[in-house]
């Protein structure tokens, strides 16, 4: 009996202590210039020096998949280690000639354009492979576009921890109250990605949001 | 000026398209790649679709993969417009995945609608709980 007790007490050491080494991965979910990059970069440039990505106005500037490993988060005392991965953005349609107007040839636009295809589809089949996601919005735009429902609910499908950003917050037209409205399951938390605000509150949700990683 | 004349300078030509309404229970007994199927054959046709109920999240998911892969291969496809409204909108849909989510997965929320059209024709749907709006490319 005393042999079992102590077997077990081992076991869950060793299983605590293998969890808590583990590099949990986090992604970046989000429409198009949501500012995905733009918060990745800023959480890997506070901890590890280094940005992630190229950030852009033209939308789709991220087109593949990036990463950045071994990224430990420290807050308050606390300490986590993060695979960040930062996610093409998801849009339910693609034309070339959008870019035309940010004074793109047809050919670079039309190069753009098929990456940017590749793209979402290459960030829906990462959904599989995460450990929780940080869905990034655009607050000044409205929340309640198909892209965001569609991917919130793949996540809620398949168990995995959601945190909600409103990125954009130092913009007068930003509206969290409707993000909010929008998911009222979720924790939104208003950030500016450019100016690093608030992010003392994402960090603590992060940790908190960690606790449910199934 | 004619009056058609005029009526085409300020509203432009709206191309040929065609509304399908989608019954339940034509999408009910099918499995998801039948589904997709369906809806792609009728949005691939330039109609704009109304299906009772909606397609599960992992179907929706897989929707937007599929059309993205057809851009550039498809003369004019540029992907698609989709919304979805539900009648008991503000208990919310991830209160209603929670609740029964496996009948959201069937496709079996009655109450809802989803609205599916291709980009070409449809320009955006403009959503808010209460409403969809849908804007046409002239």
């Amino acid at each position: 009996m005393a042999i079992k007790v102590f077997k077990n007490f081992f076991k869950r050491v060793l299983a605590n202590l293998f969890k808590n080494n583990k590099e949990i991965k986090m992604g970046f979910y989000g429409p198009p210039n949501a500012g995905k990059t733009s918060l990745a970069n800023r959480i890997c440039k506070d901890f590890t020096g280094e940005e992630i990505g190229s950030v852009s106005k033209v939308p789709h500037e991220t087109r593949k998949v990036q990463f950045k490993e071994k990224v430990e988060i420290s807050y308050k005392g606390k300490k986590m280690v993060f695979k960040m991965i930062d996610t093409p953005g998801i849009a339910t349609k693609i034309d070339y000639e959008d870019f035309l107007k940010f004074k793109m040839s047809k050919k670079e636009s039309k190069e753009r354009a098929k990456e940017a295809t590749q793209g979402v589809i290459e960030s829906i089949k990462w959904l599989d492979d995460m450990n929780m996601v940080v869905v990034v919005l655009d607050a000044t735009e409205n929340p309640y576009n198909q892209v965001n429902i569609t991917i919130i609910g793949n996540l809620v499908a398949r168990k995995i921890p959601v945190l909600i950003v409103a990125n954009k917050i130092d913009l007068k037209k930003a509206d969290i109250k409707k993000i909010e409205a929008a998911f009222p399951e979720y924790e939104v938390v208003g950030i500016s990605a450019r100016f690093g605000d608030n992010l003392e509150e994402f960090y603590e949700s992060i940790f908190r949001l960690s606790k449910k990683i199934q | 000026m004619s009056e058609k004349r005029r009526g085409e300078e300020r509203w432009g030509k709206i191309k040929g398209f065609s509304i399908q309404f989608l019954p339940y229970s034509e999408i009910r007994d099918l499995n998801s790649d039948e589904r997709i199927k369906r809806v792609l054959g009728i949005i691939l046709s330039n109609n704009i679709l109304i299906i009772q109920g909606r397609l599960s999240s992992n179907e929706e998911a897989r929707l937007i993969g599929d059309t993205m892969a057809m851009i550039g291969h498809i003369k004019d496809f540029r992907g698609i417009e989709l919304a979805v409204i539900s009648g008991n909108e503000r208990e919310s849909f991830f209160g209603k995945m929670a609740k029964g989510f496996a009948n959201v997965l069937a496709g079996g929320d009655f109450s809802a609608i989803t609205i599916i059209g291709p980009a070409s024709i449809v320009k955006e749907m403009k959503r808010n709980p209460k409403k969809i709006e849908l804007l046409l490319n002239r």
